[in-house]
């Protein structure tokens, strides 16, 4: 158990997964990371994203909507504003909010632009994960 | 003396407004259910951002620093009340209403100016019918929080505080205790003060962290999100004391409306019994009229 770590997700609305895995990658706002048992404590922002983590010979995928990762020697907290794992992603609602924001760029017209682009990069990473899988 | 058709017309609409009331009982006590759920599935994420927020304080001497931690000399308070939108729910909004007002006029008295904010319709309507001036007001959360609504606000309330309009938040809401005890609290939003208490703090906490951004803008991240947690957490609480507030006051109605049932029934029964007597006085009346 030594070469285990401690993988916990937790958004507002709930704790998304606990479980002890073998290696976690997320993808940071500086740079995409991974984890190992051991590694050097440290905290940093995430983006939009995926996280992966290896249980054994299975990688699962998670999707991450910005958050923070909290990384100590046997445990990795990631605090996200929301999550999913890739086999709970509503495809559907997905490719919705996918033509919603794309629409909304498109008339460009008093619209709060950083939100609606962070709305496009959500569906567009949640739709490629969940076709992924 | 009412006619036996008047009671049981009576009878009628009490019977009826019973069925309201424990139908909402019913309701309140689903929807506190809910909120229930929500609470504890929020824990987790408050604690750790707490844990995380503590871990990234200690060790850092320079990190007290932050706008959002710096105690300025408080010339305008900023007090947010929060209450539901909806009545019938006993006492709840009432209660909250007093606190409010004792706090503001405590605040008063020190000679600091108040300014005042309302999430929810009746404490809006409250202060408006006192007319006094409210800086924002965020009508039509209770029954469907999110966190988006506590992003909101916090946004708000650190826009205000940075800028220097307002030197200190203090909310006020309803904590919820148990079903049958919701306590009004107030409790201090800005200047945060300490973070957590110190057995949230994880044991790597001597551990020194790396970090990525800097420590400084990761704090500037992440304290705004404490902020906002905090916000989330008086929503939610005073959601479910709202919850609990009203199934409590439909209980008593509902019981109100079984002892007024009783009351009434005996009433029209005494009414029919009193028909019956005088009638059957008439028709004896009338036989010894005939055997004369």
């Amino acid at each position: 158990m030594t070469n285990k770590l401690l993988l916990e997700i937790v958004t507002p609305y709930g704790q998304v997964l606990s479980e002890e895995v073998d290696e976690v990658s997320a993808s940071g706002t500086e740079g995409d990371f991974g984890v190992l048992a051991g590694h050097v404590p440290f905290i940093t922002t995430l983006k939009i994203g995926v996280l992966s983590y290896k249980k054994g010979n299975e990688t699962v995928y998670v999707f991450v909507n910005s958050g923070y990762a909290e990384v100590t020697g046997e445990k990795v907290i990631i605090l996200a504003d929301s999550a999913e794992k890739a086999e709970d992603i509503d495809i559907e609602r997905a490719k919705a909010s996918l033509k919603r924001a794309e629409e909304r760029l498109k008339k460009a017209e008093e619209i709060d632009f950083a939100r609606a682009t962070a709305s496009l990069e959500r569906a567009t990473i949640r739709i490629q994960l969940a076709q992924r899988r | 003396m009412p006619t036996l058709r008047d009671i049981r017309k009576r009878l009628k609409a009490i019977a009826s407004t019973k069925k309201i009331t424990s139908a909402m009982k019913m309701v309140a006590a689903a929807k506190l259910r809910k909120v229930q759920d929500r609470m504890i599935n929020f824990r987790p994420y408050a604690v750790k951002m707490e844990s995380v927020l503590s871990d990234l304080a200690s060790g850092s001497t320079e990190a007290g620093g932050h706008p959002l931690l710096v105690w300025r000399p408080k010339k305008k308070v900023e007090v947010i009340v929060l209450t539901s939108d909806r009545g019938l729910c006993g006492a709840y909004n009432s209660n909250i209403l007093r606190v409010a007002s004792q706090q503001i006029d405590s605040l008063k008295k020190e000679g600091v100016e108040v300014s005042i904010s309302v999430i929810g319709r009746k404490a809006r309507d409250y202060f408006k019918r006192r007319s006094i001036a409210i800086r924002n007001a965020w009508i039509g959360l209770s029954g469907k929080i999110t966190y988006a609504n506590a992003q909101e606000i916090a946004k708000d309330v650190i826009e205000n505080y940075e800028n220097e309009n307002i030197d200190e938040f203090i909310i006020v809401f309803s904590e919820f205790k148990s079903m049958i005890v919701q306590k009004p609290t107030t409790q201090k939003l800005l200047p945060i003060g300490e973070i957590g208490s110190p057995q949230t703090t994880s044991s790597t906490a001597t551990a020194t962290f790396e970090f990525e951004p800097s420590r400084e803008v990761l704090f500037e991240r992440l304290l705004p999100k404490y902020v906002e947690i905090q916000i989330y957490r008086a929503l939610l609480e005073s959601q479910a004391s709202e919850e609990a507030a009203r199934m409590t006051a439909m209980e008593n109605a509902s019981k109100n409306c079984e002892d007024m049932i009783a009351k009434v029934t005996l009433i029209a029964n005494k009414v029919r019994q009193a028909g019956i007597t005088k009638e059957l006085m008439d028709i004896v009346g009338g036989v010894e009229a005939l055997e004369k």
